[in-house]
């Protein structure tokens, strides 16, 4: 069970314009300018979901599973997960979670990816029968047999991002934060990623949060959606959920168009024609992509 | 108990797994090697000539001064090569890497030791030993079991002082994200001035190096000992205090680690 109550979040950043002259200043005198990442985040999530988090770049997601996963200290508010408050017992913490940073590995470089497992067995103290368990699971499911012996940098992205997914589930993890999991990797990687995401919640009930821009990841995994834009959750519901928001406030605006076209007849004509030329909403809402970004719009996140 | 014994096997292991790594590239290893080979000869030839011109200074003959010269070397060469992962950590935090070693069970320190070993480092091995020896036989101290005891313990409180400084200049990361450039001051002027006793600096330099950053410990105070220019055998325990000089640069990391928490990067 994860609670989120009301967590504040924010970062200096320095400030100063560009130029020689301004970065010798800024030695002397810097100016920092406050950004608030997130302003009273609240949500619950129960043992067993599967919750997409999304947002545009720079939103907050980031920082939100940094929170979750105690590497950052929220300024304000409260976070529990099974009671546990992630950055005052962090030890006892990060042995309950895998997280999974789709920019970055943390396998290790020039060992074969079956050694890098074996270090992770020992920084997580599994146990060697508890190991073997998980290894041969993971093996099977994510297809790493022919690959456990090569070194990671030999791999490719879609090959690497499988042996990341297993290298934090090794320690089976009862909670799942995978950041942006399926970056870059073609259309087979993708769907055994997705496929295999799924397995792990039904098989064990593990709860996953994931962070994606890819609608389909969303559409694919995620029972429940957090939307969140300028470090406030502005949406929590299902996908329907927010394609009913975006058709909601579609209407509205084409009733103010529609106004709008008497007034100022030139400009808005062609618009309106436009708008309704490109077919009857449905097939616009199948686009997942669109529907978001529209989203984005409408709510002024960018 | 435990923890120390599974953080010394997990320690272990990291060597492992870098050696086994660096063993795939052994010209640039076979380079380092060289260059800090030569880099320590070069030290070692400065005061080779020097002494052909003078055969004391301050009362300390060749001899004496190689082998200070040789325990600096030999201590700065272990903590460089056991420490070099806290040197890299402001690249680590830059590139995000940091945060994976925070979302481990293990402690960050541990951790971070664990990135980097660098067998290379140890190039200026070779000169030490050589300088050692040479400073053992031609030096004024008269040796018995309780001095060579002391020599071990200079090499060791060395290594700890050296690795106290680099924990230091780690802990700056936290603070700021520009490089450490104290921390080369600090690690690398210490290196260099070290290679004399430091009162021959003066005695305001003796006072900076017993209070401020401690290494007149290791090397001052019991070479006073060793070569029997003091009536104070006290000195001779005088290395100890590299520990609790580890033990206050420890604490501003953890004060670090906090802050790093608090403000991301």
């Amino acid at each position: 069970m994860i609670v989120m109550d009301n967590v504040c979040k924010s970062y200096k950043v320095a400030k100063r314009n560009a130029g020689l002259k301004e970065a010798c200043k800024a030695l002397f005198h810097r100016e920092t300018e406050e950004i608030q990442a997130l302003k009273d985040v609240s949500f619950q999530i129960a043992d067993g979901e599967m919750v997409g988090y999304i947002g545009p770049n720079g939103a907050g997601k980031s920082s939100t599973i940094k929170i979750l996963s105690g590497i950052l200290t929220p300024d304000r508010g409260t976070c529990s997960i099974d009671g546990r408050i992630p950055w005052k017992n962090r030890v006892e913490h990060v042995k309950q979670i895998g997280v999974v940073f789709g920019q970055r590995s943390q396998l290790w470089w020039d060992i074969p990816v079956v050694d890098s497992f074996e270090l992770i067995k020992e920084i997580y103290s599994i146990t060697t029968p508890a190991y073997k368990d998980s290894l041969e699971e993971l093996t099977s499911l994510l297809q790493l047999e022919e690959i456990l012996k090569t070194p990671t940098r030999q791999l490719s992205l879609g090959q690497r991002m499988r042996c990341e997914i297993a290298a934090s589930l090794l320690h089976r993890p009862r909670l799942l934060f995978l950041d942006e999991p399926t970056i870059g990797l073609d259309a087979v990687s993708k769907l055994a990623v997705r496929d295999f995401i799924k397995k792990m919640n039904t098989e064990h009930g593990t709860t996953v949060l994931l962070t994606t821009h890819d609608m389909q990841d969303i559409e694919a995994i995620a029972d429940r959606v957090i939307l969140i834009g300028r470090g406030k959750v502005l949406l929590d519901g299902t996908l329907q959920d927010m394609k009913q928001l975006v058709k909601q406030e579609n209407m509205e605006k084409k009733a103010e168009e529609g106004k709008n076209f008497k007034e100022n007849e030139y400009i808005q004509a062609d618009k309106y024609v436009e708008e309704n030329a490109n077919g009857e909403d449905k097939e616009r809402f199948d686009n997942l992509d669109q529907v978001v970004a529209k989203l984005y719009r409408q709510l002024d996140i960018l | 108990m435990k923890r120390i014994y599974s953080s010394a096997h997990l320690y272990g292991r990291y060597i492992s797994v870098i050696l086994r790594s660096t063993m795939q590239y052994k010209f640039s290893f076979f380079l380092m090697v060289t260059g800090r080979f030569i880099l320590a000869f070069n030290g070692f030839l400065g005061i080779l000539f020097l002494f052909s011109g003078f055969s004391t200074i301050r009362e300390y003959t060749y001899g004496d001064i190689l082998l200070c010269f040789s325990v600096i070397q030999m201590s700065f060469a272990f903590a460089e090569c056991i420490g070099s992962g806290l040197k890299a950590l402001s690249g680590m935090i830059r590139r995000g890497e940091f945060d994976r070693i925070l979302l481990r069970p293990r402690s960050p320190i541990l951790q971070v030791l664990g990135t980097k070993f660098e067998l290379g480092r140890l190039g200026p091995m070779i000169t030490s030993v050589l300088t050692l020896i040479i400073g053992i036989l031609k030096s004024q101290a008269e040796w018995n079991f309780g001095k060579a005891l002391v020599l071990a313990a200079m090499i060791a409180g060395g290594t700890v002082l050296f690795l106290a400084l680099f924990i230091l200049g780690a802990s700056f990361c936290f603070f700021s994200i520009e490089d450490g450039g104290i921390l080369n001051i600090l690690t690398y002027g210490a290196k260099e001035h070290g290679k004399y006793p430091v009162d021959i600096y003066g005695k305001r330099f003796l006072q900076v190096c017993t209070y401020i950053i401690p290494y007149a410990m290791i090397q001052y105070y019991p070479l006073q000992y060793l070569l029997g220019k003091t009536e104070h055998w006290q000195y001779g325990l005088y290395p100890l205090a590299s520990i609790v000089f580890l033990a206050v640069c420890y604490l501003i990391w953890l004060l670090g680690l906090k802050n790093y928490k608090s403000c991301g990067n």
